[in-house]
């Protein structure tokens, strides 16, 4: 056991907390999504890493091949990757309507927005 | 094979195949039509499946025929059955309600949409209760999160957008952390089969991997459930999403998560890993307290009543995870029986805002002003409902009250006891509130003299009402199950 | 009908009351009329229970589960019935009275006042019934529920602020105190029925068993004990009416009998004995402190309110000491303290009705307008006060011969102390009233006595007092019927 022999783990490892920084840390609706895509990337290769063997090949029986690879990971994650693509699609969908409504697409500005009415006409909806 | 059973696999296709179908027939009037009746077919469904738990034992289904633990497994125990019936019960309930609810509150070209969004998020949330595969849990969280964000959005308030985006950001993050902790389990036993992974965790309860997959899963469902403080997207979401969705949210999403919580915890970790090895039971006791005081000190300051019973909703969950901490078959009975207890109750709260909002136009508490005398059975009902939440004896919140403290006394924490009794306290100033407004202000200029919501809105809310009164009376349904869910996890883990 | 079926008469009739005057509310003269039949329909049904009790019968009936071996139950023992006809016995002159003073006072929401009058009723009988602490608890908080419309009845900001103090420690007391005692007994005993020599004999000791005496105590806040009194002056903003029937006698009475009944019933005197003299030191407290307040409140409701408070705790006190014949003075105080202080509510209203006064200082030389109210008034101080020929008498000799009895000195000082501060605050009004030339201001409003349903209420009530002090035979016998039940 060596750190390089996990490097695939280190690489899911800076992905996920690079993922999840960006979520946090940017204030840009489209930046933050590409954020929680990176986040959930990393999950993806988490999954399908493992189940790579060394000289192992994919599972159809045939002649002279005696290593396999797990195909059931590559199965999950193709779900993964739907549920995935759903929510970006639905995301990005979130914030064009935010655009048309506030014109911005910038956290604080929204927020800003949404105080300013709330202290102008408090109980206005 | 009879339809009979095949009963765990139309519990959720029923739904499923409702929502395509509503879409196709792009009108309102048939949208509503399939997908009340399917609703109303899957909590007939979850009737017969509850009852035959009872009579026969937990029922394993294999879908499509392939056998677990390599095919995926339906599986449906007393606590998934009771789960099943809380969900679909609301969804029954709430669905004649929506018709009128939403013809005030979103544009009619948007209904059928809205139908086969209700009918995903039903199909999703069943679908977490009977599955019995740890990666199709995460399939059907995501099903109902997603139509759940769609939902939210609908609200015609453009606030509801932020609220339903920064749901989907915290949702999604929530959902990886469960894929992350799902995963490192497979990797670890090589199955994803929750019975199957629970007897290959039995040797390995020392690993690693194991213990931070309990971590990933605790965290991710807790963003879920909306445990404090990971509860930020929830007061957003109900208090803009449509009235009829915050009703139907609030009583089955967030309980469905604890359910979740429950079946990983008991049945695929064990109670011993979890409540021995790591400090989960102080942590879970710690942030239950805080959310049982913060979020309702929080309530009573806010100026919306919706807001208020969302922050309401926040700490009636902190009441159901304390239960959880006990490890005992009081304190789970107290979690499961809370579950539907707090469901049903803030399901017809909602559903009553709803009926005001037609009426008066908003749910900020100015505008509430004087609603008893405009709308005295709305009013009433809402007092009804928060004297629930209070658990006040005679509704069914006194009894997971009852439990929880009981649950307490007997692990000798006294403290604790009176804790419990002190937030509720909390809970009378918050619905006081409401009561002094609604009873004490004279109504705002331009409002009718009386006059009550339509009775298609009226019937299924005190029906609601009816109900966390009848479940405050006749406890024989309720406890039973619940304890005897409890007792399943507890001899499950043992 | 069996006793069975009378208690479900019982508890039936003022629900099935409360209805008909929902249903009466476009006709007042049906509404009232429905009232006063239902009062005595009920007070027939609890009188007709009288026999059997007095025979020694305890006549019950369980409803059903609410919780697994926890059951809406109720059983009438001998306290239970005192209180439960003095209640019902008084609703009907009450409601007579109600009537007139609503009617001269031109009360808005009447027919709400009137449900809402029914159904605490109905909660004062269920209480008075109940068969363990569970019903008891759930009849409890049901009355303070739905006193608290009548408590609020004229709305606006006073109401609302004196409904919150009422309702903050009403519901603060029994949910922060009363439901965890209850709790811990059930979990203790695996039962909260209340049963004669108590069901925690032999559990707790020591520290604990004062911690849940003290739950309890505190938790019946209904009880007024000090520091947990001030919902009894708050709710005086409510119509008079409701101050006499709830806040005289069918709240506040059925805080000291949940006491007398959880110090008999639950705990049992032989299990406490020795641990209750912290109980004796708060209720004497109480006594005496809420008598100084008394003497310097101007208000009359007010100085009525906070002599209810002493009285009460009067009750708790006699129960604390523990001695069979202070317990049997305290079921008669239940009794005789019921009969006067709804006299001089009945007064004080009356005074408000036709006069439009309300403090004492104003009350110069009323006596001769308004002979009848003055001398019925003068009659229930007597009670209060302790001297015959009043019920009040009756009930103080047998909590002082059992202070001396059990040779506890304190106590005896404490009652004889109280007599002399209850004589203070009620004989300056009795002087102002009769003794003093009316003020020059009030010779320009000319008024008689109130109107007659309430002159005759009063008469009535006041009457009853002197009869109880006459022959006290009733109440006395249902109290030797509970001592009866002690080992």
């Amino acid at each position: 056991m060596n750190l390089a022999s996990h490097f695939s783990y280190w690489i899911t490892l800076f992905l996920m907390v690079a993922g999840l920084f960006i979520v946090i840390a940017r204030g840009n609706l489209i930046k933050k999504l590409v954020g929680l895509g990176i986040f959930q990337t990393s999950v993806y290769l988490l999954y399908i890493a493992p189940g790579k063997l060394i000289g192992g090949t994919a599972p159809i029986l045939a002649e002279g091949f005696k290593v396999y690879s797990n195909p059931l990971p590559h199965v999950l994650i193709l779900t993964a990757i739907v549920v995935g693509v759903a929510t970006l699609a639905l995301g990005l969908a979130l914030v064009v309507r935010i655009r048309e409504a506030y014109d911005t697409i910038e956290e604080d500005e929204i927020l800003l927005q949404d105080h300013a009415r709330e202290t102008e006409a408090p109980f206005e909806r | 094979m009879s339809l009979a059973s095949h009963l765990p696999a139309l519990q959720v296709v029923l739904p499923l195949v409702a929502a395509p179908l509503a879409v196709l027939v792009r009108h309102t009037g048939a949208a509503f039509l399939l997908v009340t009746l399917a609703s109303w077919a899957a909590f007939a469904i979850a009737v017969l499946l509850w009852q035959q738990i009872g009579s026969h034992g937990t029922i394993s289904y294999a879908l499509g025929s392939w056998a677990p633990p390599l095919g995926i497994e339906y599986r449906v125990d007393r606590l998934s059955a009771f789960v099943l019936v809380l969900v679909a019960g609301i969804a029954a309930v709430v669905l004649p309600y929506s018709r009128r609810s939403i013809e005030a509150e979103i544009p009619r070209e948007q209904h059928y949409l809205f139908y086969a969004m209700f009918a995903l998020c039903l199909t999703g949330l069943l679908g977490i209760a009977i599955t019995g595969d740890a990666f199709n849990i995460f399939v059907f969280l995501e099903i109902a999160s997603l139509s759940t964000y769609v939902l939210i959005a609908l609200g015609r308030d453009r606030r509801a957008l932020m609220a339903s985006y920064q749901y989907l950001i915290m949702g999604t993050i929530g959902a990886t952390f469960i894929v992350i902790g799902v995963g490192l389990l497979y990797l670890k036993t090589g199955t994803l089969n929750l019975v199957d992974m629970s007897v290959r965790l039995q040797e390995m309860s020392n690993h690693r991997p194991v213990l931070a997959a309990l971590g990933f899963l605790t965290v991710g469902i807790s963003l879920k459930l909306a445990l404090f403080p990971l509860h930020q997207w929830l007061p957003n979401a109900y208090a803009y999403a449509p009235s009829v969705v915050s009703a139907f949210l609030a009583a089955t999403a967030t309980k469905v998560s604890v359910y979740v919580l429950l079946r990983f915890y008991f049945s695929v970790f064990g109670e011993s890993l979890v409540f021995h090895r790591l400090p989960l039971p102080e942590i879970m006791l710690a942030l239950s307290l805080a959310a049982m005081f913060a979020a309702s000190a929080i309530a009573i300051f806010q100026d919306d009543l919706k807001r208020l019973f969302a922050y309401s909703s926040v700490a009636q969950i902190g009441y159901i995870t304390l239960g959880l901490s006990f490890d005992s078959v009081s304190g789970l009975t107290a979690t499961v029986v809370h579950l539907f207890n707090h469901g049903i109750t803030k399901a017809a709260l909602f559903l009553l805002i709803g009926c005001a909002v037609t009426v008066v136009g908003g749910s900020s508490l100015s505008r509430l002003a004087g609603l008893g005398k405009v709308m005295p059975l709305t009013a009433f009902g809402i007092v009804l409902g928060g004297l629930s939440l209070i658990g006040v004896p005679g509704t069914a919140g006194f009894v997971s009250k009852w439990y929880l403290v009981l649950a307490a006394l007997e692990k000798g924490h006294w403290w604790l006891a009176l804790a419990i009794v002190a937030s509720s306290l909390l809970a009378v100033a918050y619905v006081w509130r409401f009561v002094e407004i609604a009873y004490f202000r004279a109504p705002p200029a331009g409002l009718p003299v009386r006059r009550e919501a339509p009775l298609s809105l009226l019937v299924p809310a005190w029906l609601l009402i009816a109900a966390t009164i009848y479940f405050g009376l006749d406890t024989s349904v309720t406890v039973g199950s619940a304890a005897g869910a409890a007792a399943e996890l507890l001899g499950m883990a043992k | 009908m069996t006793g069975a079926e009378l208690i479900l008469a019982g508890l039936a009739t003022p629900l099935a009351g409360a209805l008909g005057i929902a249903l009466n509310h476009r006709a007042p003269n049906h509404r009232e009329g429905v009232t006063l039949v239902t009062a005595a329909a009920l007070f027939l049904c609890v009188f007709a229970l009288l026999p059997e009790v007095l025979a020694g019968g305890r006549p019950e009936i369980s409803m059903f589960e609410v919780l697994p071996g926890l059951a809406l139950a109720f059983r009438i023992e001998p306290l239970g019935m005192l209180f439960a006809l003095v209640a019902s016995g008084l609703w009907i002159v009450n409601s007579l009275y109600s009537i007139g003073y609503m009617r001269a006072n031109n009360e808005a929401h009447q027919t709400r006042f009137y449900v809402c009058f029914a159904l605490a009723l109905f909660s004062a009988v269920g209480i008075a019934f109940a068969a363990n602490v569970f019903t008891l608890f759930v009849f409890y908080e049901l009355l303070t529920l739905i006193t608290y419309p009548l408590v609020t009845h004229h709305g606006g900001d006073k109401a609302r602020n004196g409904g919150r103090v009422y309702l903050g420690l009403l519901v603060g007391t029994s949910v922060l105190f009363l439901l965890p005692a209850l709790i811990f007994t059930w979990h203790l005993a695996g039962t909260t029925d209340f049963t004669p020599g108590g069901i925690l004999a032999g559990k707790l000791e020591g520290f604990a068993l004062a911690g849940l005496l003290a739950l309890y105590m505190f938790g019946i806040g209904k009880a007024a004990l000090m520091p947990f009194h001030r919902w009894l002056p708050a709710a005086m903003v409510a119509p008079t009416p409701v101050s006499a029937l709830l806040h005289a006698v069918a709240v506040v009475k059925a805080g000291v009998f949940s006491v007398v009944k959880v110090v008999v019933y639950v705990f049992g005197l032989d299990a406490l004995a020795g641990g209750t003299d912290w109980l004796v030191g708060v209720a004497g407290f109480t006594i005496l402190a809420a008598s100084v307040v008394a003497l310097n409140a101007d208000n009359l409701k007010r100085r009525l309110a906070y002599s209810t408070v002493s009285q009460l705790s009067y009750v708790v006190l006699a129960a604390a000491l523990l001695a069979p014949l202070s317990v049997i003075g305290a079921a008669l105080h239940i009794a005789a303290h019921a009969l006067g202080k709804i006299t001089l509510f009945f007064a004080a209203g009356a005074i408000y009705t036709a006069a439009h006064k309300t403090e004492v200082s104003q009350l110069d030389g009323i006596g001769r307008r308004m002979p009848w109210t003055m001398g019925a008034f003068a009659i229930g101080a007597l009670s209060v006060i302790g001297l015959p020929p009043a019920a009040g008498f009756v009930s103080k000799w047998y909590m002082l011969s059992g202070a001396m009895a059990a040779s506890h000195w304190l106590a005896v000082a404490v009652i004889a102390a109280s007599t002399l501060l209850n004589a203070g605050y009620f004989l300056p009004i009795l002087w102002r009233a009769f003794f003093r030339p009316a003020r020059a201001e009030d010779k320009h409003h000319p008024h008689g006595e109130a109107p007659l349903p309430m002159v005759i209420a009063l008469s009535l009530t006041a009457a009853g007092t002197v009869a109880l002090f006459f022959c006290p035979d009733v109440p006395l016998a249902l109290a030797r019927g509970m001592l009866g039940d002690l080992p």
